[in-house]
């Protein structure tokens, strides 16, 4: 046999399938998703014989129709014939297992059952007879430990053998005698309708009416109504109905099986027990939940995942670092001593003075600025110099400024009040800090001590920046602007923002792997179900939300521990309502502007309750529409044993999680930060001086420094405006800095800093409130609520691209990530139009076609809202009401 | 008739018959609560709801209103 062979897997969760599946693999398996659903498909080779290969089916209780993970593998079974299936049981849990490996008997394929964790059992002082259950079951059954490597290979080579001869299993007879004569009968009816091997699987699915089972074999109705009556019979004679016979009976037989193989010792509180009568305790169930989740957000989000993000980030691709802690701090003191000094302010302050004493001093500061000094530059300055001193030029009271441009005071504190003609107000008692006297001396050393900057080279064991050493290669290959340009802002830029969340996402995995392999996870549905169901999630919900509240791209990501898709779905296209860090400097900047930099606690808090309420209310109206609608979720669900899990497979499980989201969140932000940079630094030269053309505008001659005003970006900006223009804020920058916030959030702030050539202000310059407070200004009134709009508009839409990347990879579906990228977008914008035309409306009285409009979506919410859920379309229906109209009809 | 929703914590009973329909009562059989299964009720969430009980040797949780599907008797 020189084919492949294919071998499925198959148990219930938590049975040890999945480290079977790592023993038997290794780490070369491929993980993807189901077709269509977001069910998770493992595949790899065998370790041993690459010929062999392993699909592991999901975890599932039973082969029923009705939850994605059963359907994807019973069409799995029944569809696509395996070769074989494995079918692991957990013996500490033999009766329900052994629920599903009557299922699967059925199915037929040849089947061998592994009895798993049989050391447990022992230690228990249970007795199983493996012979005995083998004999019951028709089919090998062998004794394995997955943890501890025993046996495995004698498992995967009985089903090898029973793979090539071809010995299928017949299924064991476990209903009752009754049921079995019926049963019988459909199988004659099924003669030649299907293959012999699965006449008797097409005969139960008859039995239980599942329409979507037995629709491949074609009966007609006259036949199904036929065959409805035996039903009918049995059901009458055991009052129940036929699902519910073929259940109960195979549960019975599965009690006359435990019977004859299985002696109990006297039952002991097990240590599992005991760890959960603490843990989920109801009292101290919530604390200790809280406690969890503290954790879990305070070591990925605020320490260790962070700060090791940050350090990429910083780092890495901005401004490179040192290896020695010592060259570290040795430059930190020198850089401190030099900005100490002060010399750019009284640079200014000086030119400033000798242009008022009437001295010329056209291009000269930009000649101090330029990086590389023209011989013209050095003249122009060596000029001016002469001239002050002939003037006898000296500048008294030099303000200083700090890091921010901001004005400081003598106590070095940030005057954050400023008028609008850029001087500072003082509180009372405030004094601002001066450079008492720059004469000509003072200015010459100042130009001096400019230049001695100190610089990280100088310093030993600096590493460059990927970006800066990539700039260096390039230049020294003699590359183009329009080169670097691509491949240090856009390449290496796009690149950095996939590998920068790696740290923070490893982190979050090694903490979130843990809890759920080890149990607790199902506990924290147990003990928040009831809080998430009122918005129709699942307790699991919360754990996103939470992590997103740091991250968008490690939250959704968290979104993989919730079973249900539906709710799945829901939580990865919400989570990212609430406010990640790299959306605090655009709410600093709100407060700034709100209130210069006056302690405001309540502004960030507001920002991450309407985070909080955005999500519950989207929660509560996505699920009254059609693509979420269905019927209520049942929650019924095993709370498994604690277990330390073993490291082998905890670290699989991490990689696993962190090598998918590189692998397919990682080409689409690539592609998106590249297309970006294109849309920004591409455009026709409009500018005096510029040549008209279209082509990479910063490598265009006269080229000037808003040069972005002229981009593909400001055209769009200006093209896609007028969509704003109800929220307040129509005009272009608003628009092209949402644009580029989709590449990272704290991009809104720099992009605005660039578009109203503000140049390096920060989120914590006055001038950069001011700039921003001018966008919303309109006759000198500030539409507070235009602003706000603006704000929410940016926290609610379409999250960076990393998070839409990973909303991708996550969905498994172009379709659901448009739908939940359009939803997020329109929420927003909804939103913003309510907090803009309601605040227009009652501070400034006006009232217009979009205060109706409001009003007419805001009604709409609230109905849909409240009203009662719409009937969904039973699922279950399948052919039992057809079928009785057709026996009425008879 | 009373359901599993009534009995209270720590106290036992036998499953008689499953009311409901479809996904919510198949999950309920899958998993092992048939006719004539001991369920002893073993806590309940700190919310209130849902409750832990242990059935055929593992514990299984639900919501109180699913248990209100099942009929029980011989509450001890």
């Amino acid at each position: 046999m020189g084919d492949k062979i294919n071998i499925a897997l198959a148990g219930n969760p938590n049975c040890g399938k999945t480290t079977l599946f790592n023993e038997l693999t290794g780490s070369n398996g491929y993980v993807g998703n189901w077709p269509g659903v977001t069910v998770e498909k493992k595949q790899a080779d065998w370790k041993a014989d690459r010929n062999v290969s392993f699909v592991d089916l999901p975890g599932i209780y039973s082969l029923s129709p009705y939850s994605p993970e059963e359907v994807v593998s019973r069409d799995y079974v029944i569809n696509e014939r395996p070769d074989a299936v494995i079918n692991l049981i957990d013996v500490t849990n033999l009766e329900r297992n052994l629920y599903l490996t009557t299922q699967v008997l059925e199915a037929g394929r040849p089947v061998v059952v592994g009895l798993n964790m049989c050391d447990l059992l022992k230690e228990r002082g249970d007795v199983i007879d493996s012979a005995k259950i083998s004999s019951m079951l028709g089919v090998p059954v062998i004794e394995v430990s997955a943890l501890r490597n025993t046996r495995v290979d004698e498992l995967v080579k009985a089903a090898i053998d029973a793979g090539k001869s071809g010995s299928v299993s017949s299924g064991a007879k476990c209903f009752s005698p009754e049921v079995e004569d019926v049963l019988g009968e459909i199988a004659e009816a099924l003669a030649g309708k299907c293959v012999p091997e699965l006449v008797r699987w097409y005969s139960i699915k008859v039995f239980e009416r599942d329409a979507e089972a037995i629709k491949p074999l074609g009966l007609s109705a006259a036949e199904l109504a036929t065959l409805e009556e035996l039903i009918r019979a049995i059901e009458e004679d055991r009052d129940d109905d036929s699902e519910s016979i073929i259940t109960s009976d195979r549960y019975d037989w599965i009690a006359t099986v435990m019977d004859a193989c299985v002696k109990k010792a006297p039952k002991k509180l097990t240590t599992s027990q005991k760890i959960d009568r603490v843990v989920t305790n109801r009292v101290l169930g919530l604390p200790i939940f809280a406690v969890v989740m503290v954790l879990v957000y305070y070591i990925a989000i605020s320490t260790i995942g962070t700060a090791w993000t940050d350090w990429v980030n910083d780092n890495l691709f901005s401004d490179g670092f040192f290896l020695s802690g010592q060259s570290q701090a040795a430059f930190d003191e020198a850089k401190e001593e030099w900005s100490s000094n002060h010399y750019d302010d009284q640079i200014d302050g000086y030119i400033a003075a000798a242009e008022k004493a009437g001295v010329d001093t056209e291009g000269v500061a930009d000649a101090i600025a330029a990086e590389d000094p023209s011989e013209e530059d050095e003249a122009a300055i060596a000029s001016f110099q002469e001239a002050a001193k002939k003037a006898k030029v000296v500048a008294t009271d030099v303000p200083v400024h700090d890091e921010d441009g901001n004005f400081v005071d003598t106590d070095d504190e940030a005057i954050t009040k400023e008028t609008s003609g850029g001087e500072p107000e003082l509180e009372e008692g405030q004094e601002l800090q001066v450079i008492d006297r720059v004469d000509a001396a003072d200015f010459a050393a100042a130009l001096e001590g400019k230049a001695a900057e100190p610089d990280e080279h100088d310093f030993g064991s600096f590493v460059d920046s990927i970006p800066t050493a990539a700039t260096n290669a390039l230049d020294a290959a003699g590359a183009s602007d329009l080169v670097k340009g691509l491949v240090v802002d856009g390449i290496i830029g796009g690149v950095g923002s996939v590998l920068g969340f790696i740290p923070q996402i490893f982190v979050l995995f090694v903490m979130l792997c843990f809890l759920e392999d080890c149990g607790y996870m199902s506990r924290v549905a147990f003990v928040m179900d009831r809080v998430f169901r009122r918005f129709g999630l699942s307790g699991k919900s919360f754990i996103p939300v939470i992590v997103s509240s740091g991250c968008g791209v490690p939250g959704v990501l968290a979104t993989r521990t919730i079973e249900n898709e539906r709710d799945r779905r829901m939580t990865a296209m919400l989570t990212t309502m609430i406010p990640c860090s790299a959306k605090l400097p655009i709410i600093a900047l709100v407060m700034g502007v709100l209130a210069g930099g006056s302690d405001m606690w309540w502004v960030a808090p507001m920002f991450y309750f309407m985070g909080i309420v955005a999500i519950i209310v989207s929660a509560i109206i996505l699920k009254k529409t059609k693509p979420f609608q269905g019927e209520p979720v049942p929650f019924v669900m095993e709370l498994p044993d604690y277990h330390f899990p073993s490291i082998r497979s905890w670290a699989l499980h991490v990689w696993e999680r962190v090598a998918s989201y590189v692998k397919k969140a990682g080409t689409i932000i690539f592609a998106a930060a590249v297309g970006i940079w294109f849309l920004s630094n591409f455009g026709v030269a409009g500018w005096d001086g510029g040549d008209g053309a279209f082509g990479f505008l910063s490598g265009m001659e006269a080229v000037p420094e808003n040069y972005m005003d002229y981009s593909i970006l400001a055209g769009v900006g200006g093209a896609l405006g007028w969509i704003f223009l109800p929220l307040g804020f129509g005009n272009w920058q608003a628009t092209a800095a949402s644009i580029s916030a989709l590449i990272a959030k704290e991009n809104l702030v720099s992009t605005f800093g660039v578009l109203y050539g503000l140049g390096d202000a920060t989120e914590n310059s006055v001038s950069m409130w001011q700039g921003f407070a001018g966008m919303f200004t309109l006759d000198g009134t500030l539409h507070v609520g235009a602003m706000c709009a603006f704000v929410a508009f940016n926290m609610l839409c379409a999250p960076c691209f990393a998070a839409m990347g990973t909303i991708r990879r996550q969905m498994n579906s172009a379709a659901w990530t448009t739908f939940a990228i359009a939803f997020e977008c329109v929420f927003g914008w909804v939103i913003g139009l309510f907090i803009n035309q309601f605040y227009e409306l009652v501070v400034f009285g006006s009232f217009g076609v979009w205060t109706v409009v409001a009003f007419a979506l805001l009604a709409a919410m609230l109905f849909q809202l409240f009203r009662p859920m719409p009937k969904w379309d039973a699922k279950d229906e399948k052919i039992l009401s057809k079928l009785t109209e057709d026996v009425a009809k008879s | 008739m009373s359901t599993l929703r009534e009995v209270r914590v720590g106290q036992s009973c036998t499953v008689t018959r499953l009311a409901g329909v479809g996904a919510i009562k198949r999950r309920i059989m899958d998993m092992g609560l048939t006719k004539g299964t001991e369920v002893l009720v073993h806590k309940v969430a700190p919310l209130g709801d849902p409750i832990e009980v242990t059935v055929r040797g593992y514990e299984l949780t639900l919501r109180k209103d699913e248990a209100e599907c099942i009929e029980v008797e011989g509450i001890h």
